[in-house]
């Protein structure tokens, strides 16, 4: 379960979202979408388009046949319980992991065709009938789990109908929960009425994950809780956590030691699934930015070093 | 009793010192109750159970104490006739987890409070808790069950990073507080040692002293 802190304006974590959901897409898993906001269907159209040569359309070559590219200072995110890869310096002994995509091109209808899709959006699922509540939740956030749960047991993902198609993966992201949208009141006040659907549905979604083959990423609009103990005991509750932010309208927009990126990486908690230990990177001063065709993070440590070199030349 | 404390970025190693848990399982020496599993049966259940409530029906908002989660640790360490077990381990991962279910501190803490009075009064057995918490944390309902633990507690097992950041040779460092009086904290001894993260392993060393340094 990876949760993401929203940055301010949610444009980078919408952004992480969609890579998510594109690497699902081209990896032929099967995505679930949900959404207060934003229609599942606009989200999958918004997808960033990815760099294949042009027999993996036809063929649908399996997920290891990832392209090299000319990005070498570039580190990619891992979205399951694998870590950040150190930079590589000679392409061929890099594990491939991942595809690269190019944001400022929209992946093709076929591509998406080609993969089974279920979405979840809240303004149509209303008027939430009150014999849903679920354990005193929030009737968004039970009638979300029933959705996925029924997802994952008809389609298999937990085992159940093993004589069908082969085993896939289910891919599931949910959109900005906790916000206001979601009929939660913890973003807008420092005594929230119920902070315990939040958690409670955390604690189920998790349990729904480690019992079927499923990975889920979340945003949240973290900046917007005003009560800290509900992000810790979200941090407790999710496998990986990581926060954006973005220098939009911050000091650190102008500031020349953040000129070439558009906003930090923080990575709160790193998983330790099935072992004593993680893989703890050495690398921890993450920045990102958005070029034209391509989100990138890389490690800031250069950046620091450029800058204390003194001056040559006048 | 014992509690262990650890802020959040810490992993969890004390119940895990290269045993095999399912082994122990098969034996009917371990009594395992996957909060998880459990909480789904719970909520995804059909209506009718057998009579019986989950362990974790609190979860459900139908009752606001962990009776039930006591009934299933008392039955479960209640020795029987076959029984030839010799002592008895209460092992809770982790407590904090509760309070994020909607369970309040004060239920959370009856809990424990029974759990006591069965497992160490009664079976002479020990309990051990694995409770989240940091010192700049804001979540007053965790910081008043840790504290209420670490009041009752024999040993306490507190575990944190280091305070000056990120090193790969030692991950962080604990301190063990032995209370010899539960009364007054006057007589507690407190060992300092750092430790290292391997696969299946953790190896401990006094400050300053790690494997890489020597």
């Amino acid at each position: 379960l990876v949760s993401t802190e929203e940055d301010k304006y949610g444009v980078y974590s919408s952004l992480l979202l969609k890579y998510f959901l594109a690497e699902g897409v081209v990896c032929g898993h099967d995505l679930f979408v949900a959404s207060a906001q934003d229609p599942p269907a606009n989200i999958l159209k918004e997808l960033p388009a990815p760099l294949l040569d042009d027999n993996f359309i036809t063929e649908r070559v399996e997920a290891t046949a990832a392209k090299s590219e000319d990005c070498q200072d570039s580190m990619q995110i891992a979205w399951r319980y694998q870590n950040a890869p150190k930079v590589e310096t000679s392409p061929t002994t890099s594990i491939k992991f991942g595809h690269y995509y190019d944001v400022s091109q929209k992946m093709s209808p076929e591509l998406l065709q080609s993969i089974k899709w279920h979405s979840f959006f809240l303004p149509d699922e209303m008027p939430l009938e009150p014999k849903l509540k679920m354990c005193n939740m929030n009737c968004g956030y039970a009638r979300l789990l029933q959705s996925i749960q029924s997802v994952i047991y008809q389609e298999g993902f937990d085992g159940s109908h093993p004589q069908k198609k082969q085993k896939n993966i289910l891919r599931i992201g949910i959109q900005s929960l906790g916000s206001l949208l979601w009929d939660d009141d913890i973003c807008s006040t420092n005594t929230p009425e119920d902070i315990h659907s939040i958690t409670k549905f955390l604690y189920v979604l998790r349990g729904l994950l480690r019992k079927s083959l499923s990975a889920c990423i979340i945003t949240m609009p973290s900046h917007l809780i005003e009560n800290k103990a509900i992000m810790e005991r979200v941090t407790n509750l999710s496998d990986v956590v990581v926060g954006l932010e973005s220098f939009i309208g911050s000091e650190r927009e102008t500031n020349p030691l953040y000129k070439d990126y558009h906003g930090l990486l923080h990575v709160h908690q790193i998983p330790r699934l099935n072992s004593l230990i993680c893989d703890v990177s050495d690398t921890k001063d993450l920045a990102f930015r958005l070029k034209r065709k391509q989100f990138t993070v890389e490690v800031r440590e250069a950046v620091l070093f450029h800058y204390l070199e003194p001056k040559r030349w006048s | 009793a014992c509690s262990c404390s650890c802020p959040a970025a810490q992993p969890c190693f004390v119940a895990c010192q290269g045993v095999s848990l399912t082994a122990a399982k098969e034996r009917g020496q371990l009594v395992f109750l996957e909060g998880l599993k459990s909480c789904l049966d719970l909520v995804f259940g059909e209506e009718e159970r057998s009579g019986q409530p989950s362990p974790l029906q609190f979860i459900s908002g139908s009752v606001s104490n962990l009776k039930d989660l006591f009934d299933f640790v008392r039955t479960s360490l209640t020795p029987t006739d076959s029984d030839c077990w010799k002592g008895r381990v209460l092992l809770v991962d982790d407590l904090s987890v509760l309070l994020s279910l909607g369970a309040a501190p004060v239920d959370v803490l009856d809990f424990i409070h029974y759990c006591r009075m069965v497992v160490c009064s009664q079976l002479k057995g020990n309990i051990v808790v694995l409770v989240h918490g940091s010192e700049d944390s804001e979540d007053e309902e965790n910081k008043l069950v840790v504290t209420s633990l670490c009041h009752h507690s024999n040993l306490i097992l507190w575990v944190e990073g280091l305070a000056t950041g990120f090193c790969k040779d030692v991950h962080g460092e604990i301190k063990i507080i032995k209370r010899l009086s539960l009364e007054s904290t006057e007589k507690d001894v407190i060992q300092i040692y750092q430790y290292k993260i391997q696969d299946k392993n953790v190896t401990f060393f006094a400050r300053g002293l790690s494997a890489a340094v020597l």
